[in-house]
């Protein structure tokens, strides 16, 4: 037993840190540490930058662009990516429908999907929440009928992050009322989000950001080769792309920088006239998010090794440990920095204050933002599937209850 | 990176199990609680026989030159029974000071009885004024005839009443709470001057009151260097810490097995406990925290050997505060989903539920460390 990196695990980490050092444009990065979210064309820019490296499709194999780490590497590279901290892959295209495409995907659908996911060609979206289907995905009701040569698709779709964003996206539609089971009639479908038909309507989040969408679909026509695996059979599909591996899912490069940024700014505020980081409560408070930190980090270690070692691609159930923790620690972090920004922290700055010339920001530069990413990570914990369905997913996987 | 065990360390965590399994039954636990030593002298000479107190020592001294590693395995696999015997006093507490400060005269003077199980030793170092500030000694130690003479009082000392050998922090020079100025004795526990006051804990292990006055060592029963202890008592506390870690994470999954065993059996309205999600939740808590202080035993296995003392002590710090809290919910918990049927001395549980408080406040509690950790926030 040894927790320590190999020399080889720490040279090839360097190597991460000295790229993301010497590529990621310099711009996106400060957005990135004053908490802004990243904008579409940042996402784009930097996942392109990755993939001319061949260290975009981080989990696909060579033949289809992908770099050949194993799991340990690739934990590394999203700890440093993070850490950066940089723009994240887009988790749809390189977790999601690149990893489906090379298990249910034919050849067609490979040649013509994956080299345009890896490149951000193609932004990605999920249709798979229905207003009356959230963590009970089963019941969705979004139909698709089959005419010919394609289907016809009718029906909503909700909470889907970057619709407005998307080029395309991966759908579970109904294609069977009268299966037996609810789970056996879905089907799962990739639909061009040009297509006479959709309709995508911005829901704005807590945050004051437009992040989420509904999407409508009126007589979409989708040509019966964008169906993925066999018709009917979507529901493994789907149970495949939620239980790949999901190793990344904790996040904890980005806790561990905002925990570092908090530090940081906090010895430009006060408290009591002395700096905040001088502060008992705040150091306490601090140590608290340090101590959770480094045991999720060695979890996060124990379950990526035992994914290596059974080489089996079946996920751990041990994983909902890492997403329960992993987005606790998101949130706590994210509310350690706004609380840091203090009453500099609640003016929403960009939409009034940042469009008068010449007028001085209202406190420090980086504390606008520390309010709308506190609000924003208050769905990690829904998404991904709620902590709630991971703790019965621990329930009946682990604790046989 | 690597969590795999090598077989020899397989050999062993099977060896302990099938020791432990045969002869820690709750019944027969209780049973050694009620003799005079409050432990089983019988199961000491067989941990001695397969090897178990000579684990961490090296082979000149009878050792088995194992690490930190297989110390671990056999404390969790002690915690999951509840062992009573002084392992963590002899071999971990006392057997660390030795191996870090002993000369070889002294280390083959004692070492190879620690190993056959012949010669027990506790680490008298805690005083009552000091609760877990390692530098504040008022023991001390003043030169005379070319020895010294040891005056002073140590505080619930772990297996203090049996040993015999004492590892004593006494001042020879300096004032309280400073750093310089503390050096360690070897002390006969039977000899003029020491006076032991033996009794249980609240989890049933032995501990004692030691007085010392006016006892005389020899200048040969100074282990380490003089004045320049601390180093070594840091490091044998750090040992502490994270062989109590294991130990921990051996208790909880005992309370998770039982718990679970508890909620899959017990009928209330006409259904198993287990099946309402409320309790499922908090089960499934309960794994998280026991899977978080897991990988927190494991991190302070891991540093006991590191030799960079900064980081050492700040990870094994943050170890005592997660496997501490970690504890607490699992324990808390455990007695909660059982309800009423937790909270009797008749029933396992509590006897867990004990073992992690006492250990919660060995070598400084949550808070203590968590206040150092804050101290080092940079």
């Amino acid at each position: 037993m040894d927790l320590r990196f190999t020399p080889e695990e720490s040279a090839f980490r360097e190597e991460v840190r000295h790229f993301i050092r010497e590529n990621l444009p310099a711009d996106i990065r400060e957005r990135m540490r004053l908490g802004y979210p990243p904008r579409k064309q940042d996402t784009i820019t930097w996942q392109r930058i990755l993939n001319r490296k061949g260290w975009a499709a981080i989990s696909w194999p060579k033949e289809w662009g992908g770099p050949g780490w194993n799991a340990i590497q690739r934990m590394i590279f999203l700890e440093e990516n993070l850490s950066a901290p940089a723009p994240e892959l887009l988790s749809f295209n390189i977790t999601m429908i690149g990893p489906v495409l090379l298990q249910f995907g034919t050849e067609e659908q490979k040649r013509r999907f994956l080299p345009r996911a890896a490149n951000l060609d193609d932004w990605w979206c999920q249709g798979f929440s229905e207003p009356g289907a959230g963590s009970d995905l089963a019941s969705l009701k979004t139909r698709a009928v089959r005419e010919g040569d394609h289907y016809v698709v009718n029906g909503q779709k909700i909470w889907t992050s970057t619709a407005h964003n998307a080029d395309w996206c991966f759908c579970l539609v109904r294609t069977d009322l009268k299966a037996a089971k609810r789970q056996e009639g879905i089907s799962f479908l990739l639909i061009d989000m040009k297509t006479p038909g959709v309709e995508v309507r911005p829901i704005i989040s807590i945050d004051g950001s437009h992040h989420l969408n509904e999407v409508f679909f009126t007589d979409v026509k989708v040509p019966v080769e964008n169906l993925v695996g066999e018709e009917n059979r979507g529901w493994s599909v789907a149970k495949f792309l939620l239980g790949n591996e999901r190793t990344g899912i904790a996040r904890l490069g980005r806790s561990k920088e905002r925990v570092r940024f908090a530090k940081q700014v906090a010895r430009e505020v006060r408290m009591n006239g002395r700096p905040l980081i001088e502060d008992r409560a705040f150091r306490t408070r601090v140590a608290q998010l340090e101590v959770d930190m480094k045991a999720l980090e060695i979890t996060q270690m124990r379950v990526v090794s035992a994914y290596e070692k059974a080489r089996d691609g079946k996920p751990d159930p041990l994983s909902s440990v890492l997403k329960i923790k992993g987005t606790e620690l998101l949130q706590n972090t994210s509310e350690l920095a706004m609380d840091v920004g203090g009453p500099q922290a609640m003016p929403v700055w960009q939409q009034e204050l940042s469009q008068l010339a010449n007028e001085p920001a209202i406190g420090p530069e980086w504390a606008p933002q520390m309010a709308p990413a506190y609000l924003m990570l208050r769905a990690a914990s829904i998404y991904g599937g709620t902590n709630e369905i991971q703790k019965n997913i621990l329930t009946k996987a682990v604790l046989g209850l | 990176m690597d969590f795999d065990l090598t077989e020899d360390q397989r050999l062993l965590t099977e060896s302990v199990n099938r020791l432990l399994a045969d002869q820690y039954a709750f019944e027969q636990r209780k049973a050694m609680l009620k003799t005079q030593e409050g432990w089983s002298t019988r199961l000491w000479a067989q941990y001695a026989e397969l090897g178990f107190l000579g684990l961490p020592f090296a082979e000149e001294f009878g050792g088995f030159g194992a690490g930190p590693v297989e110390v671990m395995l056999l404390m969790q696999a002690f915690g999951r029974h509840l062992v009573l015997e002084p392992y963590l006093a002899t071999v971990v507490l006392g057997g660390t000071a030795l191996r870090l400060a002993g000369s070889a005269a002294q280390q083959g003077e004692i070492l190879p009885g620690v190993a056959a199980g012949t010669t027990k030793l506790a680490f008298a170092h805690y005083e009552r004024q000091s609760r877990y500030d390692m530098t504040d000694v008022l023991t001390t130690a003043t030169p005379r005839d070319g020895g010294f003479v040891l005056e002073g009082a140590k505080s619930v000392v772990l297996h203090g009443d049996s040993a015999e050998k004492l590892i004593v922090s006494a001042r020879t020079a300096g004032g309280r709470d400073e750093a310089q100025g503390i050096s360690l004795f070897l002390v006969d526990g039977d000899v003029k001057g020491v006076v032991r006051r033996g009794y249980t804990l609240r989890d049933g292990t032995r501990a004692a009151e030691i007085s010392l006055s006016e006892v005389r060592v020899s200048r040969d029963d100074l282990l380490g260097e003089q004045d320049n202890a601390l180093p070594v008592i840091e490091r044998v506390v750090e040992a502490g810490i994270a062989a109590t870690a294991g130990e921990v994470v051996g208790a909880m999954e005992a309370m998770q097995a039982m718990t679970l065993d508890y909620l899959k059996t017990r009928q209330q309205f006409g259904r198993p406990i287990g099946e309402n999600q409320a309790l499922q939740h908090r089960a499934a808590e309960m794994l998280v925290a026991l899977e978080q202080g897991r990988s927190m035993a494991m991190l302070a296995t891991m540093m006991v050997e590191e030799q960079d003392a900064a980081e050492r002590a700040r990870n094994i710090s943050m170890a005592k505060v997660g496997v501490g809290q970690s504890g607490r919910f699992v324990s808390q918990n455990a007695i909660q989903l059982h309800g009423g049927i937790g909270m009797t001395e008749e029933y396992a549980v509590g006897h867990f539920f004990r073992r992690v408080m006492v250990i919660e406040h060995m070598f400084g509690d949550t808070a203590w460390h968590l206040d150092r950790l804050a101290d080092q926030v940079d």
